[in-house]
């Protein structure tokens, strides 16, 4: 293997300074279950991170400590860049399943984070509006979900996400249940929105290929316990299209990143 | 997209230059448009055919008429005494209304506030089951001698009777909030009234009206029940007591007919209550969405 075990290459250290520090985490469920174990990552501001690994390594849980609907049994989180009177970070996250309400129409569903800070409809509007156009829903907004395909509910999702402006997106595979066409489309879309705007991503997946052709560095983790075991960058240049896809570093990439999985999945095979 | 629908609208309202349905299509259509039809048309022709096989009974077999009343009878019955009758129904439907009210402002209110803290619901869930399980009947004569007021005493009777399954079912509702969604509004920061007002409250309504449209029939039973039991006579009897009383004097066409209004009041509010539900879900829920497939 060409990549050794918590190397930082040049491409991830070109982005800017952390913008959230996890320090040595270790979660234990009330069950017994070591979701992690001492797992520290850095990660960087305007980064398209993502998080790769076998179903049940811990994934969605480091997503539920940084957003803090979990806390860490030990361990510490820290927003360097952020003041520490801040108390909200602003953060957004997107599920694999839609979650959309099925009650309110699509425009509802985005205006929810806004309502919740008890912003009225007529004071969300142009935002929430924008937010559809970003995703290209705006036509949509009097729809009920029931009404929409999968791929234009989960750009709802995102939409709902992208309404509050977020620095940090946290997407726990977003496009999992989504057709490959769809998905494609859509991993299009978002890498064009994070280039304009620059959020910082996190994104989880346990697709190889996807995890390639979108972010600039990939961390792969094992399971149980849950921990990293590879930091490797992507230095492909953005924009990327078709021709990455069907490029030759794409694909060394994609073997070298595959290989890196199954290490990280034989590991286990000796406990 | 709206040009492609006015096309296909146009292409079948010129029929034939559509291009034609398969035959298992044009079955299924058909056999669409024959349920729609025979689901009015079957009941209504089940219901004279019957009316008429009683009438025919009563006259083959010369069943005297002050025990089972021909048909005609009962509808004389029930022209000749309407303003006796019509008091009575008032004074049935003023206690089922008012009974189905509290029950369903109550048990609204019961179950929010039992999903507000896990140790109310554990700690008085019971009682509400205590009520439910013991038949009313047996409760009624109680109350009515704590009770001094009847219309109290019936109100409360039929309250006992309806208020569970609002109770019950709403509590399902308010607990069954998708679990994603209750993590996305702990993330935004919602209050527990924001995540009541806009999600809890929400995914329970049809669990809500489920329990609503049981709690419809059920006060008008307890209304009937209890006035049975409460056996109150004067200005303020309703159709139960018309019954007993019909029932003293033998004059068994006004028990049909206070019967029949019993029926059909309780086949009104059973309606009433599926068009409500409807109203209110057809946006967005399964069960009042048009099945496509
Ligand atoms: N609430 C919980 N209680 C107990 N165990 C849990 C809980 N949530 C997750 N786990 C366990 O923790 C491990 C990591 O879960 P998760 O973070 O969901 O993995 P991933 O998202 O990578 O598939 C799994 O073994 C899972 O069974
Ligand atoms: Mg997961």
């Amino acid at each position: 293997m060409t990549v050794t075990a918590f190397e930082t290459g040049p491409g991830a250290s070109a982005s800017g300074p952390a913008i959230v520090s996890l320090n040595r985490i270790s979660k234990t469920f009330s069950n017994g279950t070591v979701a992690l174990k001492e797992m520290s990552l850095d990660i960087r501001e305007g980064e398209f991170l993502t998080l790769l690994g076998p179903s049940g390594c811990g994934k969605s849980t480091v997503l539920r400590i940084i957003t803090s609907l979990t806390g860490p049994t030990t361990g510490r989180i820290d927003w360097p860049l952020e003041s520490a009177s801040q108390e909200e970070h602003e953060l957004s996250f997107v599920f694999q399943e839609p979650t959309l309400m099925p009650w309110a129409t699509v425009f509802g569903n985005v205006w929810l984070p806004l309502r919740l800070k008890g912003i009225s409809k007529k004071a969300a509007h142009d935002r929430v509006m924008e937010a559809l156009e970003m995703v290209g829903l705006e036509a949509f907004s009097d729809s009920y979900p029931r009404e929409l395909s999968g791929g234009m509910k989960m750009r709802v999702s995102i939409a709902r996400a992208l309404v509050t402006k977020p620095k940090v997106l946290l997407m726990d595979e977003p496009f999992a249940a989504l057709d490959e066409i769809t998905r494609f489309k859509l991993n299009n879309d978002l890498l064009q929105l994070w280039e304009t705007f620059g959020w910082t991503v996190v994104f989880v997946t346990h697709s190889v290929f996807e995890s390639v052709y979108l972010s600039n560095r990939i961390v792969v983790m094992a399971a149980r316990p849950g921990r990293v075991v590879n930091d490797m960058p992507v230095d492909a240049p953005y924009p990327r299209g078709e021709e990455f896809r069907t490029s030759g570093v794409y694909a060394d990439y994609c073997r070298t990143v595959s290989q890196a999985l199954h290490a990280a999945m034989d590991a286990n095979d000796h406990l | 997209m709206t040009i492609a629908t006015d096309q296909n609208r146009a292409l079948i309202e010129a029929g034939t230059d559509a291009v034609p349905l398969d035959p298992a299509e044009l079955r299924k259509a058909r056999s669409a448009q024959i349920e729609r039809i025979g689901r009015w048309v079957l009941p209504v022709v089940i219901l004279v055919l019957s009316v008429i096989l009683w009438d025919r009974i009563c006259v083959w077999n010369e069943i005297p008429h002050y025990i089972v009343p021909r048909p005609g009878l009962v509808l004389d019955a029930l022209i000749q005494d309407w303003p006796i009758l019509s008091q009575a129904l008032l004074n049935t439907l003023r206690i089922t209304f008012g009974a189905l009210m509290i029950a369903t402002f109550g048990g609204l209110a019961l179950a929010i506030l039992f999903t507000q803290s896990k140790w109310i619901e554990i700690s008085f869930f019971p009682f509400a089951v205590i009520l439910q399980v013991t038949p009313i009947v047996a409760i009624a004569p109680l109350i009515f001698i704590y009770v001094d007021s009847v219309e109290a005493g019936l109100l409360i009777c039929a309250w006992i009777v309806a208020f569970f399954p609002v109770l019950s079912n709403t509590t399902l509702g308010l607990n069954s909030a998708d679990h994603n969604l209750r993590n996305l509004f702990q993330m935004y920061g919602a209050t527990r009234w924001q995540t009541l007002r806009y999600l809890r409250l929400p995914a329970a309504m049809p669990y809500f009206l489920g329990g609503l449209r049981i709690a419809g029939g059920l006060s008008l039973i307890g209304a009937i029940v209890a006035e049975f039991v409460a056996g109150s006579a004067g200005s303020g009897s309703g159709l139960a007591n018309q019954i007993l009383e019909a029932g003293y004097r033998l004059n068994i066409p006004r028990m049909f007919a206070a019967l029949i209004l019993i029926s059909v009041t309780g086949i009104l509010i059973f309606l009433t209550m599926n068009l409500v539900s409807h109203l209110l879900l057809r946006k967005w829920h399964e069960s009042a969405l048009k099945q496509e497939s």
